[in-house]
């Protein structure tokens, strides 16, 4: 079984799968048990499986893990914890900006993309960012809030 | 390595697992509530409502245990419950933690829905709270010699108000029974005390869930867990003839299941049998029998009427229509619609040879669904547990009750743990839907505008008791109840307002396209939709302004409060619709707002709204919302808001874009592309107003807001426009041919 070696989080890890194409996803989720992104459509549709991959936002549930030999791969679990939130998450937290917090994840690795790009956006250009992003619950104006609450940060 | 498992239905009820399984909770936090309930050893719990300490366990530490039947599906109730019993406890809310949902631990409090999680499911944990009080009363009265009317609670420590040592609730009951039974009378805090309820205490969930540590139910794993996909037909009613399992050859360790018409691909791991179900060769038998979405107002209209029920029937409306000197109709309809959730519903099941079974689900209704696992797959109800894990939201009845039986039917069939997943595909097709609804309503008016008649005839599935059909049940051939219950949808078609005849009958169709159940405010937004649309058809047929014309028919100071807030807030100038000014370059912009009494009986909701319309392209931008709420006394203000404006959004989306199409075989909204919801450029700028009645009773707020979003988007476009939206959704083709329809062309 072919092995697939990349950088999760800052750390080395190497993972074996029968198949080339099997989604980053559930490498990360089943293999290596990291719970943060999650499945949503496997379609890349929605954003919940969002994941950094060389510090950009890509979409787990339809990126093959044999694309991200040894590249950098960063997850929800490699921002800030439970205990040291990064200021994105702090952020979402002050706001209490979610509901049932499926799509968390993915509006999380969205705006640290953002803010990586745009430290200061406007709520349009934060908008746009999201625009691919589905929140169910209608937690909207409190995402929005927290995006550009962390941007003051 | 692949083997077709096929087993009749009788041998399928014998077989049964041998594997012991114990539950691992690596990974998550070690202070999660499930660490608490080892699975697997017996639990010694009272679960009789009528006991205390089936609600309640205070630990020697001081802190507290609720057990709540009703679960937090996002909404916040774990933090509402905490609150309202740490109220009656005179303890920080901070230091009780909820437990819900699990029915190996926690009371039956009946199914979360209709907005009942606090004003049913709370108040019996509070009244359980204000009954373990007057017991640590007694115990303390007793331990510090002190008569029990000397003694108060606060902050955790049982204290004499004349002063002197206390003593804690820890070192008084700490982790022993109560051994009371809950005391109807026992008393309550007096509103006037309150300093936990009413506060907006952040939620415990929030933190978990922005850091990957909040445990859902796709997270559950269990030793030897198998991953399951189920492979749905290709069309309603399909029968399976033939499976080709060598086609599952090269993915390693799948193998096909089937089961009469049951068909699932299981594997080891997750993405084999991900691929294994969309390679497995299986041959159907196909009879198309769906009616077809496009024109299902016309199949509703046409379609055979089981009976026809009055549920409103004040004064002779027939009579008073043919003396009105106005009278105006109107039809409206509102279509089948998914709850759209965005993680696909998902469950482990294990099931042990000795019918032992443990089940993980996201159900709003644990308790209903163990009853009926236990029903349907021949299962001993009392050694039948479901633990509540979070899902994705529902907002109702998704798919986590037929997942449940996925998990359980394949568990049982393989004598291993197996979690199922649905994907995409399956959630938008085969949860069970909100009905679609048809109404046709009359008015009559006498010379001076006023209301004589009121006729509202809605077209409503037929109802049925019993448990809705299982999916995998009904494919595995297994008996079962086929109830059809999506709530009580005829509530909200009267109207709020002074009439002298109201009439409002339900014809109930005998047919379903498809099978339905409770989404969120079932019926009751679309009644609304119909019933404030129409008021502002009255109102503008009689050259009133929408907001003079409600006020002038209603007396209650709440509804009056509320859509006095809205109007006020929102910068409402008292006018006729259409906006004379309403072209704003090549925009049209407009006012609406809608006022509902939430099932006539609980929250008075007002909300406003300013809209521009794009008559080039029928696109629709909701600019801004304000609303108006009284939902009696408020709990976590921070948290009914997060609700409120949850209702507001969500129910834009199902306005504006949702619809579930099918052809005459199968759904064909599948994906986020066919079934489009609100996404985050089209997100309005909100502003609610929460109106806090400490004297009042608390009423639910999960789905009141709902109710008139649909209504005052449809008025708003009117008030841009003249064009006149009467179906939801309003999509950009709708609103084009809305425009070209009315007289008053852009």
């Amino acid at each position: 079984m072919p092995t697939y070696r990349f950088r999760l989080n800052g750390k080395p890890v190497s993972v074996d799968s029968w198949d080339p194409d099997q989604p980053l996803l559930y490498v990360l989720r089943d293999a290596l048990d990291l719970h943060g992104p999650k499945f949503g459509c496997g379609l890349g549709q929605c954003g919940a499986c969002t994941v950094h991959v060389d510090g950009a936002p890509i979409r787990s549930c339809t990126t093959p893990v044999s694309r991200v030999s040894d590249r950098t791969v960063m997850t929800l679990e490699g921002t800030g914890s439970l205990d040291s939130p990064d200021k994105v998450q702090a952020a979402f937290i002050a706001e209490q900006a979610a509901q049932c917090g499926y799509c968390t994840n993915g509006m999380i690795m969205a705006t640290r993309a953002l803010l990586a790009r745009t430290p200061r956006p406007t709520l349009d250009q934060a908008r746009q960012a999201l625009a691919g992003h589905i929140c169910r619950c209608g937690t909207h104006t409190r995402i929005l809030r927290a995006v550009m609450r962390a941007a003051q940060a | 390595m692949s083997t077709l498992l096929t087993l009749s239905r009788r041998e399928l009820l014998k077989a049964g697992g041998a594997l012991v399984v114990t539950f691992s909770f690596s990974n998550w936090r070690p202070e999660h509530v499930w660490a608490q309930t080892p699975i697997g050893k017996p639990l010694d719990k009272p679960l009789d409502p009528a006991d205390v300490d089936s609600f309640i366990a205070i630990h020697a530490d001081g802190t507290a245990t609720i057990y709540s039947g009703k679960v937090d599906v996002g909404t916040g109730l774990r933090i509402a419950v905490a609150q309202m019993a740490a109220e009656e406890l005179g303890m920080p809310a901070a230091r009780i933690t909820v437990i819900d949902g699990d029915t190996g631990i926690c009371p039956d409090q009946g199914g979360t829905g209709g907005s009942t999680g606090l004003t049913r499911g709370g108040a019996e944990i509070r009244q359980a709270a204000a009954s373990a009080r007057q017991a640590l009363l007694a115990l303390s009265a007793t331990r510090l010699n002190r008569p029990a009317s000397d003694l108060t609670i606060a902050d955790g420590e049982v204290r004499p108000l004349s002063g002197g040592a206390g003593v804690t609730v820890g070192d008084l009951i700490g982790d022993r029974r109560f051994s009371v039974k809950v005391d109807a009378k026992a008393p309550l805090r007096s509103p006037a005390q309150y300093n936990v309820v009413g506060k907006p205490l952040l939620r415990p969930d929030v933190p978990a869930k922005t850091a990957a540590r909040h445990p859902y139910v796709h997270d559950v794993k269990v030793p030897g867990m198998l991953h399951a996909r189920v492979v749905r037909p290709p069309s309603v009613g399909a029968t399976l003839t033939a499976v080709d399992d060598s086609s599952l050859k090269g993915i390693p360790d799948a193998r096909a299941v089937r089961l009469g018409n049951f068909l699932a691909v299981v594997a080891k791991g997750e993405w084999a049998a991900v691929k294994g179900s969309s390679a497995l060769k299986a041959t159907w038998s196909e009879v198309p029998r769906l009616p077809g979405s496009a024109g299902l107002d016309r199949w509703a209209r046409d379609g055979a009427i089981d009976r026809d029920q009055s549920v409103v029937n004040k004064g002779d409306v027939r009579g008073a229509l043919q003396g009105a000197s106005k009278m105006l109709s109107a039809s409206y309809f509102w279509p089948m619609q998914s709850h759209a959730s965005l993680g696909p519903s998902c469950s482990v099941a294990d099931v042990k040879a000795d019918g032992t079974t443990t089940v993980w689900s996201a159900s709003q209704g644990t308790h209903g669904l163990r009853n009926n696992l236990a029903r349907v797959f021949g299962l001993p109800a009392e050694k039948v547990r479901v633990i509540f894990a979070e899902g994705s939201g529902s907002y109702g009845t998704n798919g986590s009750d037929h997942v449940a039986a996925d998990a359980v039917l394949l568990s049982k069939t393989l004598g291993q743990p197996v979690r199922v997943q649905w994907s995409r595909q399956d959630e938008l097709a085969w949860d069970p839907k909100g009905p679609q609804q048809l109404l046709d309503l009359r008015a009559g008016l006498d010379a001076s505008g006023r209301i004589v008649a009121w006729d509202n005839q809605m077209w409503l599935p037929m109802q049925m008791p019993g448990a809705r059909a299982l999916l995998a049940a009904e494919a595995a051939g297994l008996q079962q109840e086929n109830g059809r219950n999506a709530g009580l949808l005829s509530q909200n078609g009267d109207p709020p307002y002074a009439a002298d005849a109201v009439s409002v009958v339900v014809h109930s169709l005998k047919e379903s396209p498809l099978p339905i159940s409770n989404l969120r405010a079932p019926g009751k937004i679309a009644n609304v939709f119909a019933v404030e649309s129409f008021t502002d058809e009255i109102a503008y047929a009689i050259g009133s302004d929408p907001v003079a014309f409600r006020l002038s028919r209603l007396t209650d100071p709440r509804a009056v409060e509320v859509i006095g807030r809205a109007t006020e807030r929102i910068g409402w100038q008292a006018r006729v619709s259409p906006n004379p000014q309403a072209k704003q370059g090549s925009l049209l912009v407009g006012r609406g707002m809608a006022y509902a009494r939430y099932k006539q009986a609980e929250n008075y909701v007002a909300i406003a709204m300013d809209v521009a319309v794009d008559p080039a392209t029928g696109g629709i931008a909701v600019r801004r919302i304000v609303c108006a709420h009284d939902c009696g006394l408020i709990v976590n203000p921070d948290a009914l808001r997060n609700q409120v404006e949850g209702c507001i959004v969500q129910t834009l989306s199902r306005a504006l874009h949702e619809e579930t199409t099918f052809d005459r075989s199968r759904v064909t909204s599948v994906d986020w592309g066919s079934y489009p919801v609100l996404t985050f450029p089209e997100a309005p700028a909100m502003d609610v107003i929460l109106i806090d009645r400490p004297d009042q009773p608390l009423l639910g707020a999960g789905e009141a807001a709902t109710a008139p979003v649909a209504a005052a988007l449809a008025n708003a476009v009117f008030d841009a426009t003249g064009a006149r939206l009467r179906t939801a959704p309003f999509t950009h083709a709708r609103v084009r041919a809305a425009l070209a329809a009315s007289t008053r062309r852009a």
